[in-house]
Order: structure tokens, then sequence, then C-alpha cells
């Protein structure tokens, strides 16, 4: 546990947000502000619509913030990104193009494909259990594995911080615990900071080392709460010990204080 | 009987499928014949003016003439060059003009109505201005055909574009790309279906806005054989000359389609 330091990654200060349209404003996010640290796995929690996607958004830089600022610490030129990547809701995959051209994506728009980024995404593949389908077609592939070559072509540009928007939100219950297994696993083993976003409890606490709470729009920060679990469990695991029954109790304490 | 029933449910599916599918050509073979049959005998028995309304075998005896003399090719061959010339023309321009529409909106914005105007004009209406403007020449008659295919093909293509999905867009963003990239890694590949089905519709309108300028300006070519044979009122060659047109539109028709199946199932 203590392989995460206490590093700031990315920090937003007092960001707030708002979508305009000809009908009227609509606040997503108020004053908020928290911290990224080097190695966490952050999970973000509240109701559906209240802005939650927004903050990755405005991490990943496809949004400018209204008010306030984020920076990250980590660079050594402050305003500038750090290397990110950022896994969608549904994985969009390319039909027209094979998995492995899939995966390579991110490379060819940067211009970095050369011969040993690709020869270790095969390798990637073939860990992750793609190896087989490199030149398979999406389509034939089950929700599962899709998420794993998303999650791969994310890795691909070897991003120092991670963003996760919902990403297994499109699977069936089944599917999504153990895909939600599989990635936690293959973020820790590839030792990556990362944020996700989600409005399902369960997924929030098993997968993260700490938790930020929100309101319903325009978003607060309710809660910021770090998570500790007998080391070495897998996301799975965690979900049958007690602390996570506790921790469930309290965010959801928190989001139905809010909604009265 | 006992064959019969040694067959699996699968193979009497196909076998069933395959006899339905004998019938339909049979029956559309009889159909044909029947037309013609009864076209012929209602022309040779006078119930019909057999000079007005020809018959088969006249028809069938004027290819024959004009084949014989090489004619028909001539004439066959200016029609398709031009028509081929008008598509690809019409295809590029639709295709180029669609990009810089997507690539620069404020630009489509402002033009949306006018191409709406132009796309539902009736294109014929133009053919006698063009001719004024640009003379009776091959190049009017290109022009006509590029002009009826030309603004559906921008249309179709530019709301084809917009209707990308967005998300796979932002994931282009995501990854650190720039709008031309979305345009060659997204936009363009993911509307290669679009594309050959808008071509399948061009290559008729390109055959049609030939024929149109062929009736006002033209020397040669199938178009110019109708006008020609109805002034003269030799009409077993005003329809013989359709009979062509009918094959020709077919087959630039089949072409396209096989081209689009190629490039679909790969």
């Amino acid at each position: 546990m203590e392989a995460f330091s206490r590093v700031p990654m990315a920090a937003f200060e007092n960001v707030g947000f708002a979508y305009h349209s000809l009908e009227g404003e609509t606040a997503v996010l108020q004053n908020i502000s928290f911290t990224v640290r080097k190695g966490e796995f952050l999970s973000v929690v509240g109701p559906s619509g209240c802005g939650k996607s927004t903050i990755l958004s405005l991490i990943a830089g496809l949004l400018e913030p209204e008010t306030g600022s984020i920076f990250f610490p980590a660079c050594e030129d402050e305003s500038k990104k750090v290397n990110i990547g950022y896994m969608l809701q549904r994985d969009q995959l390319f039909e027209w193009r094979t998995v492995l051209q899939n995966v390579t994506l991110g490379l060819e728009i940067r211009r970095k494909k050369t011969k040993e980024a690709r020869k270790k995404l095969e390798e990637m593949l073939e860990k992750y259990g793609l190896g087989k389908f490199k030149d398979a077609r999406p389509s034939q592939l089950s929700g599962g594995m899709r998420q794993r070559a998303a999650l791969i072509r994310t890795l691909a540009l070897e991003p120092e911080l991670l963003l996760l928007d919902e990403p297994f939100s499109a699977l069936d219950y089944q599917t999504r615990l153990s895909v939600g297994d599989d990635i936690g696993t293959i973020i820790e083993k590839e030792k990556k900071t990362a944020v996700l976003v989600t409005h399902d409890l369960g997924e929030a606490i098993s997968l993260g080392t700490r938790v930020l709470v929100l309101s319903g729009r325009p978003a607060r920060i309710l809660a910021d709460m770090p998570l500790e679990f007998p080391e070495d469990l897998t996301p799975l695991e965690k979900r049958n010990t007690a602390v996570f029954q506790e921790y469930f109790q309290k965010i959801w304490k928190e989001l139905k204080k809010d909604e009265q | 009987m006992n064959s019969k029933q040694d067959l699996t449910a699968q193979q009497r599916f196909l076998r069933t499928h395959r006899r339905n599918r004998r019938m339909v050509c049979l029956i559309r073979l009889i159909c044909l014949g029947a037309f013609l049959g009864l076209w012929e005998w209602a022309s040779d028995t006078g119930r019909i003016n057999g000079f007005i309304f020809s018959s088969p075998s006249q028809i069938a005896e004027c290819f024959w003439n004009m084949a014989k003399d090489r004619s028909i090719f001539l004439h066959v061959g200016v029609t398709l060059g031009e028509t081929l010339v008008s598509f690809f023309l019409a295809v590029l321009i639709g295709l180029g003009a669609a990009l810089l529409l997507w690539s620069v909106k404020s630009v489509a914005r402002v033009l949306e109505p006018y191409l709406v105007v132009l796309n539902s004009l009736p294109k014929s209406a133009l053919a006698p201005l063009l001719i004024v403007w640009l003379g009776a020449n091959t190049r009017t008659i290109i022009v006509v055909g590029v002009s009826l295919a030309v603004f559906g093909t921008v249309l179709n293509l530019y709301t084809g574009f917009c209707q990308v999905d967005q998300e796979q867009i932002k994931l282009i963003y995501t990854l650190g790309g720039t709008k031309r990239q979305v345009l060659s890694k997204v936009i363009v590949p993911s509307t290669v279906p679009l594309l050959l089905s808008v071509m399948k519709v061009d290559i008729g309108l390109s055959l049609v806005g030939v024929v149109i300028g062929e009736f006002l300006a033209a020397r040669a070519g199938l178009g110019y054989l109708i006008i020609y044979g109805s002034q003269v009122f030799q009409l077993n060659l005003v329809m013989m000359s359709i009979i062509v047109l009918c094959v020709i539109a077919l087959a630039l028709y089949q072409i396209v389609a096989l081209v689009e199946k190629r490039l679909i199932s790969r």
C-alpha cells in the first residue's frame, strides 16, 4: 500500500463548469477542488447526470473550466498536461479495423507506430488473452474482450494518468464483475494512476483506493474517503469483505442525505 | 420417397429454396416471352400499328443492321463514355464538397438552403441554358450529367458525415488527434458504405443527365438516336435505343453493386 506516494498528479482548484444552450445554462460543477496522487485509483461516484464525466473531459483538456483552474504538478511545466489515457463508456472499436489495428490507433495518431511499439502491443494482447484475435474484427469479440482491447488501446500510449468513464456500463452484470476484476488487476499490474467515474457504488469501492462522492447537479464534493482493504485482494474478493459493506453504507448514506 | 426422408431438414430447406429461386426465374422469363410474343403477334396481325409501335423483330433487325455497319457501337460508346466521365466527376466533386462542408461548418450552415434548392430543382430545366452558355458539345452533355448527380451526392454525404457517432470522434481527440485525423481515421472510413450506395444512385442519374444532354446537344449517342429517330419517324430506332439504354443502365448499376459487395464484405 505504500507503493503510492503523496506526489500529486493532477489538481482541481475551485473548478466550476456549466453547459450552455439556447434553453439556458446548466451548471454542472461548482467549486470542485481535489487532487489525484500518483499511484492511486480514485473512484468518483455520484447520481446520474451530476457531471462526473465532465470532470474527466476537463482533466483530458477536451473542455476548459469556466472558473478555477486545473494543473498538473507532476509536470516540470505545470501548465502542461501529463500524458493522459481516456477510456470511454463504450469501447468504440472500429469495425473497419482489425483488433491489432484498433489497438495501434493511438500510436498512428501520434505518429509513434514503430516496430517495437507494435511488438509490445502484440505481447500485451497475448498477455491479456487476445493474442489469437489480433487479426479478428471487433464484432467477433465478446463484450469483455472488447473492453480489454479498448484498455490496451488506451495503455498503448503509456499514459501516466488513466481516465475511465463508466467503462463497464454497457456490459451485462456478470461480464461487468469479471471485466472490472480484469481491468482493475491490469491497471494495478501496469502501476498506473487512474480516475474512475461510475454510478455503481460497488464498482467504485472494489476498484478504488479512494472514493470521491459527488452531490446531484450542480455537483459539490460530499465526501473524500480513502479506502483501506486487507492487502492483495482482487476487486472481486474485496466485495466479500466486511469493510466493503461498511464503505458501501457510508457512501449510500452520504448520497441519501444529499437527496433530501 | 425414401430418399426424400433421408434428407436432413437443412437439405430440405436448401432444396425448397433453390426450387423457389428457379421458379421465380422461370416465371420472369415466361412474362418477358409472353410480352414479346403478344407484341409481335399484335403488330403482325395489324391489331396495333407496327409503324408507330414497332415490333420485337423489327427492333432486332434494326439492331442487327446497325451492328453490322458498326454505327451502334459508336453511339453506345459515346453515351457510355460521357456517362462514366460525369459519374466520376460527380462523385469526386460531391465528395470533395461534402468534406469541405464538414470541415468548415459555417460554410455548410450558409450554403445549406441553396444546396437543397439546387438538389430539388429539375436539372433538365437547366439544360437549354447550359447549351447557350457552353455550346452544343460534349462538354455540355457532361455538365448536365454531373449537375443531375452532384447536389444529391453532396447533401447525402454531408448528412452522413454529420451522423457519425460523436463518441467515435471524441475517441480520436482523447488519443490526441486533430480534426484532420478525425476526418481520415473516422469520418471517411465509417462512411464508405454510404459512399458506395450514393455511387449506385449516381451512376443512374449520370446516365439520365447524359441522355437529356444528348437530346439537346449531340451529334452521336443514344439520346441523339432517340431524338433523331423520332424526328424522322423511325420508331424502330427509338425503341432499339431505349432497350440498349436499359441494358446499359442495368450493367452499370450491377458493376457498382459488385464493387460495393467486394469492398464491404472484406
